[in-house]
């Protein structure tokens, strides 16, 4: 199921248009009321525009003359609280989905099952909302929305009322569970967009100010929000039981994260500008990762330094500016400890 | 035990707090010295307070059944839409729970009665409505509705939009929402709303003696019985009354639901 988005709300002053192709995930970036709810409103059909087009695999959903009421779109909606219906059992919540679309009540108890075992919250399933945890409760939306069948899943930040503790689990079960699925999720978080979108669209001021493949955008950031989003060193490479390889044969030791890498499968590692240490020459002899690079800018950060080397950045006292001496064009090397890196599992479609 | 400490509320406001207790309490407390214990047994049991009983339990049960017929829907839209004329209808609708019952009853025979806007068709299709059982339950109905249709929209807003969005979402159909989801949850508002339906339709009086008269087993419920008594037996008056409360008070005490109204 493939979609095509074209949305103009004068009043909020939106205008956005991406697609999104079949199996895919998307991740709507962008600061608050940048049109990200705005546009995920119009999907779900909760928001008429005064322009554009919703067109999900050849159908027109909203359109001038067209539209198709939320019912009837087969678009589920994934919310920041999990919103489990409070008077019906676990079992009952996931069946509602089947039920609604005429399934007869024995198939949609049996599917509803059947999904709850995918999300692995089938020991839940006679419990009552309010006798789960915050992210047990996301779990059984997760599989309530999937249980509807959707052709065109909508996450609006799902992870963002979840405990720090129980978020990566989540999102592990969202990498697995979206790999074959049109999806489009708005997200604040860098590690959502990282781990479960093929594609990016940051949003701003109401426009599409960057698109693009994940890695791509959040590695080579062209917009300001975007670079700012990342806020992250990122390379890119094949997983090694310790670490990333890099396409050049350099590999990056690191601890593995949540979902763990498999080795030999695309991965990147992940740090953060303040872990890198910048010397003049690599340390021998050292456990730690050196990275040799070229400076190609500096750009103040507060009373530090931002060292940036093509997609990698250092940030460094300015008293380490003057002793190393650093300015665009000297070759210096970027050490990082392994215990600063982690390593993750890269999205699902390469592309 | 420990006991949540109330921060901010001064001691002295339970003063009038309990006076207004008592000012409630005591008149009810008052009417029970004044009844005499031996004849009770045989004035609550006499044919004309059996029928008159019978005739508010009956009547009372219709119009609550009338009234969550038409006040579930209104409630509904009144908390749904929006815009002027919404604001409008809602004043409106409250209008039965500031009017004099009186001038409702004559608002009702205006409307239903045989001179009445409405008298002419009605007599043409061979029905009459005034001083008959079915106008005791439109006069109740006319009072009770805004009891209901208040206390539901309070409990929808309260609830919101958004499970009806997750529902829709899921593929239900806005008829589906309704009854699966949005009722369901506000289970204690419309109970609550039909409880205090029920008791304002078994009070009811001024509309009813205005639209529908005091016609022995067909118009005059309870409140109408005790009102003719008053003068002519005042003990049986006062038998009749501590029967109304009896059934009020087990009506608000045991079908309300925990922690609503």
């Amino acid at each position: 199921m493939s979609a095509r988005v074209e949305v103009v709300v004068a009043e909020r002053g939106v205008d956005v248009a991406f697609d999104v192709a079949e199996g895919e995930t998307v991740a709507l970036l962008g600061p608050n009321g940048a049109g990200k709810s705005t546009t995920l409103a119009v999907l779900g059909g909760l928001l008429r525009p005064d322009g554009g087009h919703v067109v999900l695999d050849g159908e027109e959903l909203t359109g001038p003359a067209r539209w198709v009421a939320p019912h009837a779109r087969r678009t589920a909606l994934l919310a920041q609280d999990p919103l489990l219906f409070p008077h019906l059992s676990v079992l009952e919540n996931v069946a509602f989905g089947p039920r609604s679309t005429g399934a007869g009540r024995r198939a949609a108890r049996e599917s509803a099952a059947r999904w709850l075992a995918e999300v692995d919250a089938a020991d839940l399933a006679e419990r009552r909302p309010a006798q789960l945890s915050g992210g047990q409760a996301q779990r059984v939306a997760v599989a309530r929305a999937l249980a509807a069948e959707p052709r065109l899943l909508l996450l609006d930040e799902p992870m963002a009322a979840l405990d720090v503790a129980v978020a990566p689990a989540l999102r592990t079960l969202l990498r697995r569970v979206l790999a074959e699925r049109t999806t489009v999720v708005v997200t604040h978080h860098v590690l959502d967009a990282l781990l479960l979108a093929d594609r990016v669209v940051v949003l701003d001021g109401g426009r599409v100010v960057e698109q693009g493949a994940t890695a791509d955008v959040l590695s080579r950031p062209r917009s300001a929000f975007a670079a700012r989003f990342a806020g992250l060193n990122l390379v890119a490479g094949t997983a090694t039981p310790d670490g990333v390889r890099r396409p050049d044969g350099l590999l990056l030791h690191g601890t593995p994260g949540d979902p763990p890498p498999v080795a030999g499968s695309p991965a990147v590692a992940v740090f953060r500008p303040s872990a890198v240490a910048v010397h003049a020459k690599p340390p021998g002899g050292s456990p730690r990762n050196a990275l040799p690079v070229v400076v190609s800018e500096l750009e103040p950060l507060g009373d530090l330094v931002r060292v940036r080397a093509g997609e990698l950045a250092a940030d460094v006292t300015i008293a380490s500016v003057a002793e190393l001496g650093l300015a665009p064009g000297v070759a210096v090397t970027f050490v990082v400890k392994a215990t600063e890196v982690d390593v993750y599992a890269r999205g699902f479609h390469d592309r | 035990m420990s006991h949540t400490r109330h921060v901010g509320l001064p001691r002295w406001l339970f003063v009038p707090a309990l006076l207004a207790g008592a000012f409630v309490v005591l008149p009810v407390v008052a009417m029970t010295t004044r009844i005499a214990w031996a004849d009770f047994p045989s004035l609550v049991t006499s044919e004309a307070a059996r029928s008159a009983l019978l005739l508010s339990l009956k009547t009372s049960t219709a119009s609550t059944v009338l009234c969550l017929l038409l006040g579930i829907p209104l409630a509904s839209v009144l908390a749904r839409s929006e815009g002027r004329w919404i604001g409008v209808l809602r004043s409106l609708v409250l209008l039965p729970l500031v009017l004099p019952p009186v001038v409702g009853g004559i608002a009702l025979l205006s409307a239903f009665g045989r001179q009445g806007l409405l008298g002419g068709e009605l007599e043409a299709l061979g029905i009459r409505i005034a001083f008959t059982s079915v106008a005791v339950v439109l006069a109740q109905t006319f009072v009770s509705l805004p009891f209901l249709v208040v206390s539901l929209e309070g409990a929808l807003r309260t609830a919101g939009e958004r499970y009806d969005v997750v529902a829709a979402s899921l593929g239900a159909r806005p008829t589906t929402v309704l009854r699966r989801v949005t009722l369901p949850l506000v289970l204690p508002g419309l109970a609550s709303g039909a409880v205090l339906a029920f008791a304002r339709s078994l009070g009811e009086f001024g509309a009813t003696i205005t639209f529908a008269g005091s016609l022995e087993g067909t118009t005059r419920t309870l409140p109408l019985l005790i009102y003719n008594l008053r003068v002519t037996d005042a003990d049986a008056a006062v038998a009749m009354s501590l029967v109304l409360v009896v059934v009020a008070v087990l009506v608000i005490g045991l079908v309300r639901p925990k922690g609503s109204l």
